[in-house]
């Protein structure tokens, strides 16, 4: 399989203004060095909390946030520096899924219109009306029934269903998921995650899919890649990810999401961080982590560690003391 | 301690009457925690806010029902008793801590308010218990924090501030209405610890309202689940997980993504969104989804029956009838059982 997305040593920093001048005072370094790759035909998750630079990341991919330094290359082309004209062809290839299903829809506009934006948009109005209709049966909604309504008459659900539609009316090879699943119901999640699964086999799409919530992107994802502060601390493949996680904040944050059974919940040990994230626009020195993390030396103070390839197959690592196989045992099942 | 007894809250909005608590029957023990597990819409919340009789009148009524707090009924109490109550003897926390906070008074100001309004205290006392209660839901450097606003605070700090002055007088029971919703989930797991640890040392009973399975799988003894305004099963913890009688309950547990499963397997899918309680379906609420609906379900709406010990569950299927048919369902939605 080869790179269909390429993230080389990415950076996005905000300039914080202040004072009547507007002088510019700091920096909010919302990315901080990224480097990721997505293989065509896979699902890459990324997980963090908030203010880990996730949806920056989401926004930096599809083209909407220029990034600091840093390049981004979509089948091997960068694109950090690409004209708007450039970009509108790119964008046929690459969509996006936003979180809020209530504001990422125009109010005024039908279901259909919504739709078929992106084919007007690339002038693929040959048949508009059947391949809306196709695309709405496509990701389950009734083209007869729904086709000329409005957005409030929808559910959250069926109007995420609306957002995929769209976003895979032209045909892209990939998506770009920005926490499309969170502000959803329970029962509603499960419909919606079912759909990606299918359509990614049925139109062979690749995902990144960004979630807060660790079970999520354990079910969805190939490869998972954890971001603390604009970091990615560990990378590794979904299979091998829980059981050989040995980055501390990996372990803290997979110990902090609470399980389903309350045997399980009874009997396992939870690391629990002390402390909260540390504010972009002041990152501590060293690691980033090295605040809050347990493990922490005066060494992770000064010393910024590197990713390093660890001994599972895909598995990257950014720690000077990784977690080994006897801690591990003490804190997993 | 707390009985509540064919308890109906309706909303008049201008749609129409929302029947938004419709029936509900439950017991709390002095110390217990009881996890109320809900999707949006399920009348968790009202339920959770009628315990103090927070919700707003109109559009909320109270045609049917008592809620008894200690042999006294809290729905028919005079506004004095309420007040004092409220706080004192059950005290609440919510989702948001930033907007249950105010922002232009100090934290220290706002927690001797607290402490001062149900115990007749001078002022330096008050400052002097203040700072425990900080110290006691784990905030550092307390002293000093009692001067700070809560926009100086993080949102699972403010949560802290709030559990702290939820604590000032001690309360019997706290009812939490999704506490760690809008939180991270590394504060998350802080603010569940601190709620057992709380729950050790001063054997408050606790209400924690939430839609995350997992929240009360680690904290309730008991689990009432709501769907449309009704409970459709309670039981203990283990029940609820491990011996599940209600097929929505058994739904909602295999439609949620697992941290502890392979990945791979399929998670269920219930069709259709919770009913608008307006126009609530005919029968049973949630036949329109349930997979093991049948026509008998058009009609008869199944009260909250006895289905083992101390187990409840409100399904045409008995128990018996369930179990035979979950391989089944599981098979056919390609979905593991256990």
């Amino acid at each position: 399989m080869t790179a269909l997305l390429e993230i080389k040593d990415l950076h996005v920093h905000f300039p914080i203004k202040s004072g009547v001048l507007q002088k510019t005072t700091g920096h909010v370094k919302a990315l901080n060095g990224i480097d990721l790759t997505v293989k065509k035909g896979e699902t890459l998750g990324i997980v963090g909390e908030s203010g880990c630079g996730k949806s920056t990341l989401a926004r930096s991919i599809v083209g909407l946030q220029k990034p600091t330094s840093g390049d981004i290359l979509f089948d091997g082309k960068p694109y950090t520096d690409a004209s708007s004209k450039e970009l509108y062809e790119l964008r046929r290839n690459m969509q996006m899924v936003f979180q809020d299903p209530y504001t990422s829809l125009n109010p005024r506009m039908k279901v259909s219109e919504s739709i078929a934006a992106p084919l007007k948009a690339y002038k693929k109005t040959k048949n508009l009306e059947s391949r809306v209709k196709e695309l709405m049966e496509l990701v389950g909604l009734n083209p007869d029934d729904h086709y000329s309504r409005l957005p409030h008459e929808f559910s959250g659900g069926q109007r995420q269903r609306i957002g995929i539609a769209r976003a895979i009316a032209l045909e892209p090879q990939l998506i770009v998921c920005d926490e499309p699943v969170s502000a959803l119901d329970v029962s509603v999640q499960a419909q919606v995650i079912n759909l990606f699964q299918d359509l990614q086999k049925k139109l062979d799409l690749t995902y990144v899919f960004i979630a807060h919530d660790l079970s999520v992107i354990n079910h969805i994802a190939d490869r998972v890649a954890v971001m603390y502060l604009g970091k990615v601390m560990e990378k590794s493949h979904r299979e091998t990810f829980q059981a050989h996680a040995e980055h501390p904040y990996t372990n803290a944050l997979l110990s902090a999401v609470p399980l389903p059974d309350p045997d399980k919940e009874r009997a396992r040990e939870r690391i629990v961080l002390k402390g909260e994230l540390p504010s972009p626009a002041n990152p501590p020195s060293g690691c980033v982590f090295h605040t809050r993390c347990p493990k922490a030396t005066e060494f992770c103070k000064t010393n910024i560690p590197v990713p390093q390839e660890r001994g599972v197959a895909g598995q990257e690592v950014a720690c000077f003391y990784p977690v080994g196989a006897e801690e591990k045992a003490r804190i997993t099942l | 301690m707390l009985e509540v007894k064919d308890l109906h809250v309706h909303l008049d909005t201008p749609a129409g009457l929302v029947k938004a608590v419709d029936g509900v029957s439950f017991r709390l023990e002095a110390g217990q925690t009881i996890g109320i597990v809900g999707e949006s819409g399920s009348g968790k919340s009202v339920l959770a806010h009628s315990l103090t009789k927070l919700n707003p009148e109109p559009p909320a009524t109270y045609p049917k029902g008592e809620i008894l707090f200690e042999g006294e009924n809290i729905l028919t109490m005079d506004k004095k008793r309420l007040r004092s109550l409220r706080g004192k003897e059950i005290a609440m926390i919510f989702q948001d801590p930033m907007s249950s906070l105010n922002p232009v008074f100090k934290i220290g100001r706002q927690l001797m308010e607290a402490i001062q309004t149900h115990q007749k205290l001078p002022k330096k006392e008050a400052r002097q218990k203040a700072v425990e209660l900080l110290a006691d839901v784990g905030i550092p450097d307390p002293e000093r924090r009692m001067q700070n606003y809560p926009h100086q605070f993080s949102g699972g700090m403010r949560q802290r501030v709030l559990i702290a002055i939820a604590l000032a007088a001690r309360p019997k029971l706290l009812i939490a209405d999704e506490p760690t919703t809008a939180l991270d989930v590394t504060i998350q797991a802080q603010i569940i610890e601190l709620l057992k640890k709380i729950q050790k040392k001063y054997s408050t009973a606790i209400i924690m309202i939430t839609h995350d399975l997992g929240v009360v799988a680690n904290l309730a003894d008991r689990i009432l689940v709501m769907y449309a305004g009704k409970i459709v099963e309670s039981g203990s913890t283990a029940n609820i997980f491990y011996d599940t009688a209600m097929p929505y309950t058994w739904s909602l547990l295999r439609s949620i993504p697992r941290l502890d499963a392979a990945g791979s397997e399929r998670l269920l899918h219930i069709e259709g969104h919770p009913p608008n309680l307006i126009q609530p379906p005919t029968g049973c609420n949630f036949h329109p989804r349930c997979p093991f609906a049948r026509d008998a379900c058009l009609q008869i709406d199944p009260p909250l029956s006895e289905c083992g010990t101390d187990h409840f569950a409100a399904c045409v299927l008995s128990k018996q009838q369930f179990d035979e048919e979950k391989q089944a369902v599981a098979e056919q939605k390609g979905v593991l059982l256990s």
